[in-house]
């Protein structure tokens, strides 16, 4: 990689963090405001995971995300308009304003939700794969879920026939540690998750997950492989989520002291710091980036704010498709 | 027109469906090597290969859900599951994806499932292979529920299902694959939007699916001898329901019997006699009545497991219960 285009993927890498970081912060505005209602689940402190591993990805790739998405619709490319405004529930959200935070679709990015059932995008990354196999397409789908999800029976399900029929899934596990409120020491008798899909005698590894080149690199490995038709591969990476659960959390069940250690290893400020050691980046263009970024999140905004909703006369709309 | 049994109506349904369009597949618990639980896909294994007839993990969560990914990836995937009981692990992958994919992604992608499952009692399997859960499915927005009775809809049932864009589950009572009698030739594909008039009455609707399709056949042979004239509705389409069928029967005879398997509290049953009361009530000239299981799960020896299932004569009892008021 020359030292030019090992900049510009820095300053992308940063870039794509920051306008995941400033989307949330600006949602839970939104949410405070009463904009944005029902679940909120937001993603800071694990930006380095959906930038990093979207890197692997061609255009053609799958994704099946969960409810904690934003970050990874935003990665894929959803622009923030009408992923805000499917926050808001207004008619040019990415799913009509139908799903909400936490089922974001996209068909033309091959995004297939926002799965809000722990665990439950996996069998259905299966599939993808499956057919991708069975049609004799090269693509991956690559599968993201959290630490809670290891502890479902669709997790081990899952990864026994992606393994047994050799199907090209990448699982990206985003331990946070934390399955809502409980740590996986109280729910899980194995904690290293990698070992769990190795069982499975599928390849597993365990990545720093606020750390966004080491995402970024394992991802591009692990593609890879899936892509040469070796079967799934599977990635946990160790992240930690900075906010609450969601909007109604009042985090009784974490120290205050845990989550500011975890901050110190903050992938944007760590990420910054590095480009900044590197030569990369100067006040002044960290300054550029945080201002492109702020003026796209006040235009989602405004989008948002003036789009319409859907009529209530088309309520029982997409419940089915029009046939014959 | 040849002898044929109901399960070889639904093998020569798949056969079809796997010749006829590559992107078809089935999927399934023993539905390979072993031929089927129900022996339904005997042969297929042979004929189409492992890559089109998959034997699956007991896994049925995954393979339900993978069948949803495989539909939006493009493929026509066939999931079998062995019996409704068992569809309960797969129930997160039916209601929460398959049913709602469609809706909450804003009409971005369809699921283009089929989901074929034995139902229902009758063979002493006991209270975890013997229950008649379509009734709960019929309650789900998103998916089609069908209920095929005769050897017409075994073999022609699937394959309109097939051209649906939305998932499709089709019960399969496990009485009625040994049933055996005559099919055309030329049997094909037929419409599953409707209930059939089985049988044309004027005194009495009768109205039932599936495994008690011929019971209460029987019953109406039974109520005919004694002058009672019974109608029997075949629902077979058990969401959405062809009210239209049912109400014009009702305007017919004013009398109801709802004959169901599945249990009273909370049933499809309840919900056609509702829609009955919203839509006709001024048209009946009797309560309605229903002949529904016992409410128990349904237990192992054959005296008692008759004993909880709707049967002919208590079929016909209610008939004359509702038809008590005439004198003929």
């Amino acid at each position: 990689m020359s030292e030019h285009v090992r900049r510009e993927h820095g300053l992308r890498l940063l870039h794509d963090m920051l306008r995941i970081r400033r989307f949330e912060e600006k949602c839970a505005e939104m949410y405070s405001a009463g904009r944005i209602r029902g679940f909120l689940h937001l993603y800071i402190g694990e930006e380095a995971v959906a930038v990093g591993a979207m890197q692997a990805l061609t255009e053609d790739d799958a994704i099946v995300a969960t409810y904690r998405e934003h970050g990874h619709a935003l990665a894929r490319g959803i622009p923030a308009d009408c992923l805000m405004a499917e926050m808001y529930g207004k008619q040019p959200g990415c799913s009509r304003g139908r799903g909400g935070s936490m089922h974001v679709f996209d068909a033309g990015t091959h995004f297939y939700g926002g799965n809000a059932i722990v665990g439950g995008g996996l069998p259905i990354a299966v599939g993808l794969a499956l057919a991708d196999k069975m049609q004799k397409r090269p693509r991956v789908t690559a599968c993201f879920f959290g630490d809670g999800a290891v502890a479902e029976g669709a997790f081990h399900e899952s990864l026994n026939l992606a393994a047994l029929w050799k199907l090209p899934v990448l699982f990206l596990c985003e331990n946070n540690l934390y399955a809502m409120g409980t740590r996986i020491e109280r729910a899980q008798s194995q904690v290293d998750i990698a070992a769990k899909a190795r069982s499975y005698l599928m390849p597993a590894e365990t990545v720093d997950g606020m750390d966004v080149l080491a995402v970024d690199a394992a991802a591009k490995r692990a593609a890879d492989a899936v892509r040469r038709g070796e079967g799934p591969v599977f990635l946990e990476f160790r992240t930690y989520r900075f906010r609450a659960h969601s909007m109604f959390d009042a985090e009784l069940y974490r120290d205050k002291s845990e989550v500011e250690s975890w901050k110190a290893r903050d992938p944007i400020t760590t990420f910054t710091a590095c480009l900044r050691q590197d030569g990369v980046i100067t006040d002044q263009v960290l300054a550029a980036i945080e201002a492109s970024v702020s003026d796209e999140i006040d235009l989602a905004v405004q989008f948002a704010e003036a789009a319409g909703w859907e009529p209530t006369e088309d309520l029982l709309k997409d419940v089915y498709t029009p046939w014959p | 027109m040849a002898m044929t049994t109901y399960r070889e109506a639904v093998r020569a349904a798949l056969r079809e469906a796997l010749l006829k369009d590559p992107r078809v597949f089935l999927m399934g618990e023993d539905v390979g090597k072993y031929g089927g639980s129900y022996a339904v896909s005997k042969g297929l294994l042979a004929e189409f290969g492992p890559e089109r007839i998959r034997d699956t993990p007991l896994s049925e969560s995954t393979f339900v859900g993978a069948g949803i990914g495989a539909a939006l990836g493009g493929m026509r995937p066939i999931v079998e599951i062995m019996t409704v009981n068992f569809s309960l692990l797969a129930l997160d992958q039916i209601v929460n994806n398959a049913a709602t994919i469609r809706h909450m992604s804003g009409g971005q992608f369809s699921v283009p499932l089929v989901i074929r499952m034995a139902t229902g009692a009758g063979r002493q399997l006991a209270a975890q292979h013997a229950h008649s859960l379509e009734g709960w499915y019929a309650h789900i927005p998103g998916i089609r529920i069908l209920a095929p009775a005769t050897l017409e809809d075994a073999r022609g049932m699937l394959p309109t299902a097939l051209t649906n864009p939305d998932p499709v589950l089709i019960f399969e009572h496990q009485t009625l694959y040994n049933v055996e009698g005559p099919l055309a030739d030329d049997a094909g594909a037929v419409d599953i939007d409707h209930a059939a008039v089985r049988r044309p009455g004027k005194d009495v609707s009768l109205i039932t699916y599936g495994g008690t399709l011929g019971k209460t056949l029987d019953a109406a042979t039974t109520l005919a001898a004694e002058g009672i004239d019974a109608e029997v509705i075949d629902l077979r389409t058990l969401r959405p329901l062809d009210m239209p069928t049912v109400i014009a029967s009702v305007k017919k005879t004013h009398r109801v019997v709802v004959v169901d398997e599945g249990w009273k509290s909370g049933s499809l049953s309840a919900e056609i006699m509702a829609r009955i009361a919203e839509e006709a009530f001024y048209d009946l000239d009797a309560p309605m009545a229903r002949v529904c299981s016992a409410e128990v799960p349904i237990p192992y020896p054959k005296h008692l497991e008759d004993a909880a299932l709707p049967q002919p004569a208590a079929i016909a009892a209610a008939a004359r219960q509702a038809t008590g008021s005439r004198t003929s």
